[in-house]
């Protein structure tokens, strides 16, 4: 079905159970209501790191999707704040603005590579930040709070979406929401990487004179690969505003967009689901190592370092007989 | 009949030095035209500049009576010319026969949406590129290593994946940049066949950089000769041998070496 096998289709059954029905049983049974903050955190910045990974596969490192995240926060939060939109709208209205931001910078820099535009992209968010900050309609350094929560969506009577603020757990609510976003997400990403978009990415990352010289157009698609990942981003970034029900300038910094490439880096570059992995285990790494104070930053560098260096290839690379995705 | 490629007046300099100067020739169709020289005479410049790798300088290339100079190397190849690499080129980590199949991106008719949702003809696509692969690498004796990571291959069997990659583009003009380099006897005779099996079988007009002379002599129909930017000479391979400036031009470069 849908050209996968069925030991993929069972993965792929297990995990939407899990995420649906078996996380919110634990979490029942726990009392941790807590963890649906975190994991939607988790589902959020998997968002935004498929897109850095989406990058890496033109063969580009992007340490800038902290910009397209942050973009994506303030441009649904003024459409709802200030133009009275509904949230739902803002939502991919906020991936469009960040895709059109991507291409007005990328057709400068995507024709860097290596070293190089890895350094652009990591000065990006600090420009967005300092835009942030000066320009009138995103209330500089105040940023914009009292951001409603989504409001529901009918169509012709019949209700689509529920109304985030009549609603008791709000928490569960964005937690679904999330995962479903994410799951779209990654299944437009595993669709695109195994369509002949996809083949083409990977003649591009592995040698771009030849892939020109069989006559793709490399400078198209760096830009329309750069718009989706950017999308990823302004997607992500305005689901998180919409949660904390605000935006600043420093909602997403530059470490946010390291982070973002850390998440692609450890998970694995050679697996679409490489990300969302990297995203959970580098995220609840971060919050495990709490204990240890003062050399939390330093236990936790080292223990990426070592992974980086003995696993090149990401965590996903030491299952055993490859199963699924690629 | 009109020559199908022209290279006219085509001047190439990089800062103060003229690695190509004012070259001009005709390339018929169906033909098999070698340019040789000694190192640094600007074979493999004038090879980017017809494939618009690189710009020219002054001068125009002139493929079916439409400018290909100063173009985009896609746009290039989407009429029909494509290069090879001096450089073994190829996508490391794909197989042979991905490849060559990725390589025939040019004949798709789905669009990269269409690809996407899983379209028709996007199914009817890849079911042709694939099958067309394995003709081709059957036609190139390549079957057996079809499922290779090209990164693993020898260095004979490289050429033959750029040789593979450029034909599965459906070119009508190949241009193939050292095709022999690191080649031993055999694999070279080998390839000098293929190469005219190409031209023969699929009506591919093929132009060629090459410093194997017996090979050359062998192979081309027509040679074109360049020294320090300049084209010193042109006809077939016994005007050539007997020319009194190629000769000069190749013992000129020996006795350099040898420092004399
Ligand atoms: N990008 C470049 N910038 C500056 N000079 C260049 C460039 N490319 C080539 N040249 C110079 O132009 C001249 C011609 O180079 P070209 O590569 O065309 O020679 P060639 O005939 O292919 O030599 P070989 O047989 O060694 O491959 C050389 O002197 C080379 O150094
Ligand atoms: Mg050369």
């Amino acid at each position: 079905m849908l050209g996968f096998t069925s030991k993929q289709l069972i993965g792929v059954g297990i995990f939407l159970f899990m995420i649906f029905i078996g996380v919110p049983l634990i979490i029942g049974a726990t009392g941790r209501w807590d963890f649906y903050f975190t994991l939607t955190s988790v589902a959020l910045l998997a968002i935004a790191s498929a897109g850095v990974w989406l990058t890496f596969y033109i063969g580009r490192i992007n340490i800038g999707q902290g910009a397209f995240a942050l973009i994506g926060a303030y441009v649904s939060a003024i459409l709802v704040v200030k133009a009275g939109w509904s949230f739902w709208i803002s939502l991919p209205a906020a991936g469009l603005f960040a895709a059109i931001v991507a291409i007005l910078i990328g057709l400068p820099i995507l024709r860097l590579r290596g070293v190089y535009f890895a350094m652009i992209t990591l000065v990006l968010t600090q420009v967005v930040t300092l835009t942030a900050l000066a320009l009138p309609i995103t209330n500089g350094a105040k940023g914009i709070s009292n951001i409603p929560l989504p409001s529901g969506i009918s169509l012709f009577g019949i209700p689509i979406l529920p109304d985030f603020a009549g609603m008791e757990n709000t928490k569960l609510a964005f937690y679904y929401t999330a995962c479903v976003i994410m799951i779209l997400t990654y299944a437009a990403l595993y669709r695109l990487v195994n369509s002949r978009l996809g083949h083409l990415c990977r003649s591009m990352q592995q040698n771009e004179e030849l892939a020109s010289s069989i006559g793709v157009n490399i400078s198209y698609i760096r830009i329309v690969i750069f718009a989706i990942s950017s999308f990823f981003g302004g997607l992500g970034g305005a689901m998180f505003g919409s949660i904390a029900q605000s935006v600043y300038p420093s909602s997403f910094q530059v470490a946010d967009s390291v982070n973002f490439m850390l998440n692609c880096f450890l998970g694995g570059l050679g697996y679409v689901f490489g990300p969302m992995l990297g995203t959970l285990v580098l995220y609840f790494g971060w919050d495990l190592l709490f204990e240890f104070g003062k050399y939390q930053m330093l236990i936790y560098s080292t223990v990426l370092i070592l992974i980086i260096r003995f696993l090149p290839n990401g965590l996903l690379s030491i299952r055993i007989g490859k199963g699924g995705d690629k | 009949m009109s020559p199908l490629l022209q290279v006219k007046n085509v001047t190439k300099k990089y800062g103060g030095l003229t690695a190509n100067n004012a070259i001009s020739f005709d390339v018929a169709e169906n033909e098999i035209l070698s340019v040789i020289g000694p190192n640094g005479a600007g074979k493999s410049t004038l090879f980017k500049m017809i494939a618009s790798f690189t710009p020219t300088t002054s001068g125009e290339v002139i493929y079916q009576g439409e400018r290909i100079s100063n173009l985009k190397p896609h746009i290039v190849a989407r009429k029909g010319v494509v290069r090879t690499f001096q450089e073994t080129t190829i996508f490391k980590s794909m197989t042979v026969r991905e490849s060559v199949v990725v390589a025939q991106h040019l004949r798709a008719k789905a669009s990269l949406a269409g690809y996407f949702w899983g379209s028709k003809t996007a199914k009817d696509d890849v079911t042709a590129f694939e099958k067309y692969a394995d003709e081709l690498l059957e036609f190139l004796g390549m079957s057996e290593i079809a499922g290779e990571q090209a990164s693993n291959l020898p260095q004979g069997s490289l050429r033959a994946l750029g040789i593979a990659i450029g034909l599965a583009t459906d070119p009508k003009v190949l241009l193939l940049d050292e095709p022999f380099a690191g080649m031993n006897h055999d694999e070279t005779m080998n390839m000098v066949n293929l190469v005219r099996s190409v031209r023969d079988e699929r009506g591919v007009t093929v132009m060629l950089v090459e410093h194997d002379m017996p090979a050359v002599m062998n192979i081309s129909d027509r040679i074109v000769v360049l020294n320090f930017g300049e084209k010193i000479a042109e006809g077939t391979p016994s005007e050539i041998q007997n020319n009194e400036k190629v000769i000069e031009a190749y013992l000129g470069s020996v006795d350099d070496e040898i420092g004399m």
